[in-house]
Parts: C-alpha cells; structure tokens; sequence
C-alpha cells in the first residue's frame, strides 16, 4: 500500500495534513502511492473519514516541498497544527467501549432470561438469576458509570438531568434484584436494567459520533491563518519554520498572496495588506519600513521581512481570545431539551415511584411485593426511550445537514438554532466571498484575454487568481507566451510573439486595480472587487418567511458596506468593532430576541461566541470556525436557511419522540402500578418504544434538502 | 439437564471472546477510518 524508501537511521518527522478535496479510493491510491515514491517521504496514509493525510518524513523534506508534491498529485493540503491533530476522541473511545460490554451483557443475560420466561422453575431459575446478577452488577459498575458520573456531578450542584432518574433506577433495581436472586424469588429485573444502560448509551455514542464527525470536518477546513514563515538565520540562510516554533526577533520573509505567521514590524520592502480577516475592512492598507503588522492579515503586493514581535498566544489575536472567553459564557449556561425535559420528569418518576410502594404497602402487601412494584414503576418509567429521542433525531438530522454541506458542531447547537428569531451577518466574506473577483474580463480583447490569463496562471497572487478565475469562466484558453517573470510588488511580465506584455499594479492606486499592458498600447484598468455570495438575497427572503429579522454588522466603512448590499434590502451598522458587536448582541438577547450570529473574521470571533447561535463560511478564519456552532461550505449562502429549517424540523420530530415515550408510559405505567409487569413485559415495552423513536428520527433523513 | 453444565459455560464463554474481540478491534484502530478501509481493497499496489 505505501511504499518504503529505506532512511536508514535519520530522524523521521511526522506531519499531518488536512487534505479536504480526499473522497474516493482513486484519491487514495493517488496520494499514498504518489508521496511513497518521494524521496525522504518514509510512509503516507490518508485517513478518508477525517480527510487527512499523515505523512511520515525525513526532517531534510520541508513542509512546503510537501505541500507542492500533494498539489501536483492535485489536491490541496493544508499543514495541521499539533493541537488540531491531538485526538480528542477519548471520550468517544470510552462510550463505545461501555456500549460493548453493556451489549455483551445484555445479549447473555437475554439468553438466560428467555428460559426464566419460558418457565424454568426451582433451583435452575435460581441459578439462572445468580448468573445474571453475577453478569449484570460487573456491567453496571463499568458501563453505567458515564451516567453515574453526570448524574453525580448534577447532584453536586443542587441541579438534576436526565441522569439522576437513570442512575437512581438502575441502581435500586439492581439492588432489588440481587435480593430477589439470593431469596429466590420469582422476578427478577437484570436484563431490563442492562437493557436500559444499552440502550441509553448507544444514544450516547451517536450524540459522541456526531460531535467527532462535525470536529473532523472542521479540522479538515482549518485554513491556518498561516502555517508557518520562511524565517533567514543569522548566517544568511532560509529556512521553514512552523508557526508555533516561531520566536521573537526572528527575521521572516513574507512573499506576496502569503499571510503573517506572527505580529512583527517591518524591516524592508513596502506592500499592501489586506486586513479583512482581522477588522472586516476591505480597503488594503499600506505597510512599509517600520510599521506594525499582525499575524493573519494576508501581503498582498510585494514580499516584506518582518522582525517578529510576538507569536501565538501573545499575537494580536489573544484580545479577541480573551473576548471570546467572556462571550462564551451565555452558551454555557444553555441547558438542553433533555436535561430540561428531565427537571420535569426525575421528580413525577420518583414521586410516582415511590406513591406506589406506599400505597401497596397500605393495601396490605407485604414491604417486599411493594418494593418489588415500586421497582417495575421505576424500570418502565425509566426514560429508555427519552434517552433516544433526543440524539437519534439530531444525529439524522446532523447527517442529513452535512450531505448539504453544513457541518454541525454538536446537539445543543441544532437545539439552538430551531429558536433563534434574528439574524446578523458581517459582510467581508460573509454576505460576500470575501475575496477580489474580476468586474470586468470584457474591458480585454480577445487575444488580450488569453495572454491575460497565461500570465495570470502563473501567479498565487490573490489578484492574479481572480483574473485566472474571471477568465477561465468566461471559457478563455490560454495563449503561448515566454519569459514570464513575476516582479514582486510589480507584477507579472513576459513576452507574446516577441512584444513585452505584463499585468501590473498601476502608479499610487490601491491594491484593487490591474493593469494589462501590450507592447505600447494604452493600458487597460482591470477592477476588481468582493462580490456577494450568490443565492443571497435568496437566503435572506428564506430566512424572512422563517420570521427572522436580517441585518448586517460590519466593521467596514458605511460607504463599503452600503455598496456591497445593496439590492439585499437590509438595514446595516457600520465600523463595529469586535466589542460593538457584543454589546449589540447583548441588547438584542435583553430584549428578549435570540440572535444567529453569521461571520466569518477574527474580528466576528467574541460575536459568534455570544450570539444564541452562530455560523461561519467555510473560508473563515480559523477563529471563527471554531467559535461557530456551524459551519456551511462552498460559496452559496442557502446552506444558513437551509440549517435553520433543518434544525426546527429537528426540534418537532424531538416533541413528537417525547409524546411518544411519555405516551407510552402513560399506558405501561398504570399496569405496572397494578402489578401487572412482569420482567418480559417489561423488556418487551422499553425495546418497543426505542424502535419506534429511533423510526421517528429516521423521517429527517432529507430534513435539508 | 446436565447439559446445562456445559452448555452454560460455552455460552457465556462465547459472549466473553465476542467482547475480546470487539476489544481488539477497537484497540488495533479498525474504527478508526471506516470510510478508507471499505474503499481501501480497491487501491491498486504498485
């Protein structure tokens, strides 16, 4: 599968790549056996579910050599950051694991069981249920525990969830069962309990699954703000050197189209820069000798060296991470449906529970038959089914949402999302692409269009790639041309039939303007500018017809921002800062209105924490996409009210799973306060209404289509 | 009814290596990438 170059006794590097363009065996074949063969390259495996690639080197093979040997396989990479590969599944690892032995358990103690049933008598009953026990109490004591933990922790603080009846039910049922078992009494509950933990945990697991897809995806789109620098030592020599090994006082080059690994002040050369992801202005500003400039803003003419001041933590981003941390608060005060449904229904279940065993006990039955009756309350009251409806519905939901190209952070998010009643955009990179496109590709002739974009193709430049973009939709081929040059903080040169040609920044204009000369020919001006993203005004009515009220928030200029929406019909704030932002946020939630934050930038980053629900583009920074409860791909924005109608559909068949469940025990309940379940019944019910809540999820297979 | 002396046996002790198997599963990452090891068997080797 991968190939082996023999590196004997050299040190072996491993990196990891987020390669999100992976999807089939082709691409796999592709990139393992295409990186095998590279020299230094020790072993490559693509991981498709989490579309990353982790390649193990020789530290002599940089990371940029890497990513130029992906793209000419032809795809993108994008270098990960130790803490973004850190797997964090642990807690997934430890359900599944319970969830084994709880399935174990109970399929053995079914088999036990079905003879009790089919009326085993005497010392085989007996021995039958000592068995069971002896199965059951181990599994309970190991699979139990993520339940018994919360319900605890819960309990700690004077609050209860759904784990305080669960754990309160399975414990006592076990304990009684016991006592039947060593009595030998006719009843006992160990399967139905271990059934309970089953089922429960496999709603656990999806709940886990779910949240692990959605991180992968995230982690997959990552756009390091940037993943390292080209940093010259002292003796004069270059080398790559990660973003977090970056040092103060280390002398990085930043090429033209590159972003700041880390805050620094020039040292030589003049370029613009593009700060959008920062502050969401679009207006390049200039930088030159001497100027501060911060991590993540991208250079957009000329190649700088820049005498780093700060790196990571300490960079111009850690304001917005302290921000984002007060911001995140509200959320985590958020409590989930479940838990809410279970401040309702723990104290009904243990009152009812314990009302039985009174009354029977008045009755004249002896303690042990009430005990007994109060336990099968408590088992078919027991929220098997409640436990589900919840996760089964949001994992299908969560799924179904992804086909469409929206990754959902986890449950509570959905939850969030069906309430919000008012919107917020940003602009840069939000409502628009946020990046320069090509107004006009007809200003050029048609042979100038084509040594255009032979020149253009040759360029990472931002501007370049625009005019590549404009061209080739317009159908352009390419012409034949020779010497081509890029002349940084120029442009790009070359010759066509002899004559010169180039595509170059005009004299004193800003960095949204080209021009395309051909020998001595007048010069023709190329405009570009960020355009919205299509289907907007689509997305906007959409969201209208859910009665959500639309507006922008930027922390662009009122001239940018009225120009970029107009024809969108909404009414917009101007030059927000990030704490503007909040503060808005927070009028509206006392108010009483729960806002959808959309944004993408650094700067929207404390916004997207606060808002009741948030989202940000695929193409956000990574700030942003990790503060968003969502994240949407590609450049449509439908995918915002497609999730917002995804998530109230979600919500309804949510309800319609706790009618069911409560429904049926409204029925189940009776009868086991009559005395009337049995252990089979019992097990018989709690299966039952599982299923028909697991199908009842499974109808939001197409809820955002 | 003295088949149940080994009948039980066997079948707990067939539960018990489902479980160790699982266990192993688990452990040697085979859930790891359930995606790339079903399209895995169609990658030509070279």
């Amino acid at each position: 599968m991968t190939a082996h170059s023999t590196l004997s006794g050299e040190q072996l590097e491993r990196t990891v790549f987020a390669v999100p363009g992976a999807h089939c065996a082709g691409c796999m074949g592709k990139i393992e056996n295409g990186l095998g063969g590279l020299a230094g390259v020790e072993s490559a495996r693509l991981n498709l579910t989490a579309r990353q690639l982790s390649v193990s080197h020789s530290k002599s093979l940089q990371i940029p050599d890497l990513i130029a040997a992906i793209e000419k396989i032809g795809f993108v990479a994008q270098p990960l950051t130790e803490a973004a590969t850190a797997k964090q599944d642990g807690a997934s690892r430890a359900l599944l694991r319970a969830t084994g032995v709880a399935g174990f358990a109970a399929m053995n103690i079914m088999l036990l069981s079905v003879s009790v049933w089919s009326g085993a008598e005497g010392a085989i009953r007996d021995l039958f249920h000592l068995l069971s026990g002896l199965i059951a109490i181990p599994t309970v004591a190991y699979s139990g525990q993520p339940f018994f933990r919360s319900a605890w922790g819960a309990l700690k603080h004077g609050r209860t969830n759904m784990d305080v009846p669960i754990s309160i039910g399975v414990l006592l049922v076990i304990a009684l069962s016991l006592f039947e078992a060593l009595t030998g009494g006719p009843h006992a509950y160990f399967d139905g309990a271990v059934m309970l933990l089953f089922f429960l945990l496999v709603g656990r697991v999806l709940d886990s699954v779910m949240r692990d897809r959605a991180r992968d995806g995230v982690t997959a789109l990552l756009k390091q703000t940037a993943p390292g620098a080209l940093v010259i030592a002292e003796d004069g020599r270059s080398s790559w050197i990660r973003a977090e090994d970056l040092r103060p006082a280390m002398l990085m080059i930043v090429a033209a189209g590159e972003r700041l690994a880390a805050d620094g002040v020039v040292e030589a050369g003049s370029s613009s820069i593009d700060l959008s992801l920062l502050t969401g202005e679009s207006a390049p500003r200039s930088a030159t000798i001497a100027d501060q400039v911060h991590a993540g803003t991208l250079n957009l003419a000329a190649p700088l060296h820049v005498r780093v001041t700060a790196t990571g933590q300490d960079s111009s981003i850690a304001e917005i991470a302290r921000l984002m941390g007060e911001a995140g608060q509200g959320k985590s005060r958020y409590v989930r449906i479940a838990d809410r449904a279970a401040r309702l229904y723990a104290p009904a279940v243990h009152t009812l529970a314990a009302a039985s065993f009174v009354v029977w006990l008045m009755l004249g039955a002896g303690w042990h038959q009430s005990m007994l009756i109060a336990a099968a309350v408590l088992i078919i009251t027991c929220p098997c089914a409640l436990g589900l409806a919840v996760p089964a519905a949001q994992i299908v939901a969560a799924g179904s949402l992804m086909r469409a190209g929206v990754l959902v952070k986890d449950g509570s998010a959905l939850e969030r999302m069906a309430e919000v009643d008012r919107a917020l955009f940003d602009k840069t990179g939000t409502l628009t692409l946020g990046r320069p496109e090509l107004v006009n590709p007809r200003a050029l002739g048609r042979e100038d269009q084509s040594i255009a974009l032979s020149l253009a193709r040759s360029s990472r430049h931002p501007l370049a790639e625009a005019v590549r973009r404009a061209l080739e939709a317009e159908g352009v081929t390419p012409a034949e041309i020779a010497d081509v040059q890029e002349l940084p903080g120029f442009g790009l040169t070359a010759t066509f039939a002899g004559n010169p040609v180039s595509l170059a920044r005009g004299e004193g204009t800003d960095g949204l303007t080209t021009y395309f000369h051909r020998n001595r020919l007048a010069p023709v001006r190329l405009h570009f500018e960020d355009r919205l993203r299509p289907d907007a005004s689509e997305a906007l009515a959409r969201l209208g017809d859910l009665d959500i009220e639309c507006s922008v928030a930027s922390g662009d200029s009122a001239q940018s921002v009225a120009s970029a929406i107009r024809g969108l019909g909404l009414t917009a704030q101007t030059g927000m800062r990030p704490e503007d932002k909040l503060e808005l946020i927070a009028r509206l939630g006392r108010s009483g209105r729960k806002v959808l934050m959309v944004g993408d930038g650094l700067n929207d980053g404390p916004a997207l924490a606060a808002g009741h629900a948030s989202m940000a583009p695929g193409s956000a920074s990574d700030v942003g996409q990790n503060a968003a409860d969502a994240v949407f791909l590609g450049d449509s924005l439908l995918p915002v009210a497609k999730a917002v109608t995804a998530a109230r559909r979600t919500m309804r068949i949510v309800r319609q799973n706790f009618v069911i469940a409560i429904g049926y025990n409204a029925i189940a309940v009776p009868l086991a306060f009559a005395g009337k379940v049995t252990p089979l019944v019992a097990a018989l019910a709690m299966s039952g209404s599982s299923l028909v809540v697991v199908a009842n999820a499974l109808r939001l297979r197409g809820a955002a289509r | 009814m003295s088949g149940l002396i080994y009948l039980i046996p066997i079948a707990l002790l067939l539960g018990l290596a489902g479980l160790a198997a699982f266990f192993w599963a688990m452990r040697s990452g085979q859930f790891e990438d359930m995606d790339g090891a079903g399209a895995r068997i169609l990658i030509e080797d070279e």
